[in-house]
């Protein structure tokens, strides 16, 4: 009997929810399979599919989202030995598991922490509390492939906002098998979109978008690429994570800087009286 | 029965004005190196105030190097404790000189004694008496146990609340551990520079404050320096934005506190007088120099006839006039470049086909001044539906049910305020959820605390002043 052939998989874009190919029909080796190469077009189309998402997830309750990014922990625990195919080391895997379920604790609990009533000197109701910014774009770590793109998505989407990933170049097979999970973990779709290819066409996209809050530009390694990315940020005054120190050791506690700087706090006024 | 007003003028006497004033560097009052000198005028009459120096880039360098040394040896390793006494001391002095400030702010600025004294003064002195208080708690903000400071501040602040502005800056930066240097705005420098004086008579260590004035040329030199570690800037969405890219790739931090064009929302079951007021109150403000200003008014169609026939009786009482005159409502327009662009933009909504309505009201011959006035049918894309006019200029718009009212609501790139008048509570809540605004009042506008954090969404900027939140901004977290 002659050996079985193996069902290969097609590595492709994560957007609203589906997995199409880039639109450009363009794809580049790397890890040993076709990936799609994203074009300008492909980012485009993400952040309509973010914006898209954006109402129903940032008006899900927070026990909702929290439940969502457990299931998320859960389907990925199920699938550690694919990750460990792909040449993710066990121990990252397990790390990136740990993440998802800080960060899935953290949806109902950021709100009292961040937020709080305001002892204004007269007689009125004072609340500010935080609210998602929205559509956030992000250049996720070129290294460690699963655990810095984890440590990423979870702090954005966790508040509520939705986002437009552009994976690691070198190593984007984790970030195509991690949106494998998202599908499959009842996170709505266009929460999450994951794109694959080149940076120097997906970020300054997402960068100069004028429908995009808030830009990550944690994976950017190169400096003179990070302040062109800033500067197109700037033209609708996006909110910038500035990139990670090259030595950034990711298995250390990540704080709440994250989820705060992707936050807007809203103060709202309401006189007391009879 | 109406009576007559007569005159109730605010003395002057108690401002003591030199003829110039130099800049404020390490301590002392300086002579500009590199720079040159521009005259600062009242805005009610044109008349000449003093003559302030203008920092050129070597001033600038004199100052943050002053503000460097400050940080590294004096206020960095003081206790937060001693710092704490020093704001004390400070909040304490502008309490006891609170009418000497008021004044001058009214001379320099243009806004109604009534104002300054009542609303401006006594919040300066309590945002310093608040931030004093935090100085020796920053490990229990909630920043971590042991927040640091950043280093040293480059504040610019813009011209329609200049003491407030500075107290907002100044006060959060010296609580977290900073040293500043900021820069007033070009017509209106003089509070700041009686507030140098203060800081000497609160024995302030020298370069912990410094005082740079001077008009863009000198802020961008402050801005760019690459010996600054924070930049916080309140002024244009325009020049927030030539900031943002000036530091990119720096590792300066930044917050920015820019325009607004707030939607103030009428529902038809508010209290009518009440909402009128609070429209009033929410765009003829200060003149409506007012970035979180009540800028267009949306009124529920059923009622809209009615509020406008209420609002514009209570406009006919508003008094315009002599900033010192206690009776006074509208003070003057802070500057002729300000003055020409309101008119500009009024001009532009006539022209694309709103309808104007002004008070018969009697302007001063001298100074700059601008009647308070509403257009009516205003749509959305209309300039003046559209673009901050930073003036007593209102845009009345309608709306139907509140999913409308919403949308026009947020139809704008500013996010900085808002304000709903309805009496049914739930209303007041799904309408709060959905505002994008920083600042959401419902059944009050224009209402400013310590304690409360304030700052915008989208392009109204990004941190927050004010309360727990205004520390972040100058602490490294």
């Amino acid at each position: 009997m002659s050996e079985r052939v193996a069902v290969r998989k097609t590595y492709k874009l994560f957007i609203g929810g589906k997995f199409p190919r880039s639109e450009s029909g363009r794809s580049y080796l790397v890890q040993d399979a076709n990936v799609s190469l994203a074009s300008r077009k492909d980012a485009r189309d993400a952040v309509v599919a973010a914006r898209a998402a954006v109402k129903g997830w940032a008006g899900a309750t927070a026990y909702n989202r929290g439940q969502i990014l457990y299931r998320v922990a859960e389907i990925l625990e199920g699938r550690r030995e694919q990750f460990v195919a792909l040449g993710v080391p066990a121990d990252e895997v397990d790390a990136a598991i740990d993440r998802w379920v800080w960060y899935a604790g953290w949806a109902d609990k950021l709100t009292q922490v961040y937020g709080g009533a305001n002892p204004v000197a007269g007689p009125y109701f004072n609340l500010s509390s935080p609210e998602p910014t929205g559509v956030v774009g992000v250049v996720a770590p070129e290294q460690p492939a699963l655990l810095g793109l984890v440590s990423v998505i979870a702090p954005a989407i966790v508040t509520g906002n939705t986002v437009v990933v552009a994976a690691s170049p070198a190593a984007p097979l984790a970030a195509v098998t991690l949106a494998e999970v998202l599908a499959t973990s009842d996170l709505p779709g266009g929460v999450v979109n994951i794109l694959t290819g080149r940076l120097t066409e997906t970020a300054p996209t997402l960068a100069s978008h004028m429908d995009v809050n808030a830009i990550d530009l944690t994976g950017v390694t190169d400096a003179e690429l990070a302040a062109d990315l800033e500067i197109k940020a700037a033209e609708n005054l996006k909110r910038v994570l500035r990139p990670a120190p090259a030595d950034h050791d990711w298995t250390t506690d990540p704080g709440i800087t994250r989820m705060t700087t992707l936050l807007e706090t809203k103060t709202v006024w309401h006189p007391k009286g009879v | 029965m109406i009576f007559e007003y007569a005159p109730a003028p605010e003395s002057r006497s108690v401002v003591d004005l030199k003829p110039s004033y130099g800049l404020f560097v390490d301590g002392e009052f300086v002579d500009p190196t590199d720079g040159g000198s521009f005259k600062s005028i009242n805005p009610a009459s044109e008349e000449v105030l003093a003559e302030v120096a203008e920092a050129g880039a070597g001033d600038v360098d004199r100052a943050v190097r002053a503000a460097r040394r400050a940080y590294e040896q004096v206020w960095g390793p003081m206790p937060g404790r001693d710092r704490a006494k020093y704001l004390f001391r400070i909040a304490r002095i502008i309490q006891e000189r609170s009418r000497e400030l008021a004044v001058l702010e009214s001379l320099d600025n243009g806004k109604p004694i009534r104002e300054s004294r009542d609303v401006d003064l006594p919040l300066v002195a309590a945002h310093f008496f608040y931030y004093a208080g935090w100085a020796d708690k920053l490990p229990h903000a909630g920043f971590g146990p042991d927040p640091q400071p950043i280093g040293v501040a480059a504040q610019v602040i813009p011209w329609n609340f200049p003491l407030l502005m500075l107290a907002w800056k100044i006060a959060p930066a010296l609580a977290a551990g900073n040293t500043v240097v900021l820069k007033p705005a070009e017509t209106t420098p003089l509070t700041a520079l009686l507030f140098a004086e203060i800081c000497q008579q609160a024995d302030l260590p020298a370069g912990v404050v410094n005082i740079v004035t001077g008009a863009g040329d000198t802020g961008r030199a402050l801005v760019e320096h690459a010996d600054v570690d924070k930049v916080a800037f309140t002024g244009s969405t325009e020049v927030g934005r030539a900031i943002a890219r000036s530091i990119a790739g720096t590792r300066k931090k930044l917050t920015l506190e820019l325009g607004g064009k707030a939607a103030n929302i009428v529902f038809d079951d508010a209290p009518v007088d009440q909402a009128v007021e609070g429209i009033v109150n929410g765009i003829f403000f200060n003149q409506g120099h007012v970035c979180c200003a009540g800028s267009r008014l949306l009124i529920q169609e059923n009622v809209a006839e009615q509020v406008l026939e209420s609002l514009k009786r209570r406009m006919a009482q508003l008094r315009v006039g002599d900033p010192l005159d206690k009776n006074t409502d509208i003070g003057a327009i802070n500057s002729a470049a300000q003055l020409a662009r309101i008119r500009e933009l009024s001009d532009a909504g006539s022209a694309e086909g709103a309808e104007r309505w002004s008070p018969a009201c009697e302007l001063p011959e001298r100074g700059f001044w601008f009647a308070p006035t509403i257009f009516t049918g205003v749509t959305q894309a209309h300039r003046i539906a559209r673009e901050e006019i930073f003036g007593p200029v209102l845009s009345v718009l309608t709306f139907r049910t509140p999913a409308e009212a919403v949308e026009k609501a947020n139809n704008t790139p500013y996010g900085l305020s808002a304000g709903i008048w309805t009496d049914k509570g739930s209303r007041i809540l799904w309408m709060a959820d959905r505002l994008r605004a920083g600042v959401v009042w419902a059944n009050t506008f224009n209402k400013f605390d310590p304690t409360s954090p304030f700052g915008g969404y989208k392009e109204s900027g990004y941190g927050r002043e004010g309360g727990r939140h205004g520390l972040e901004g100058y602490l490294n977290v």
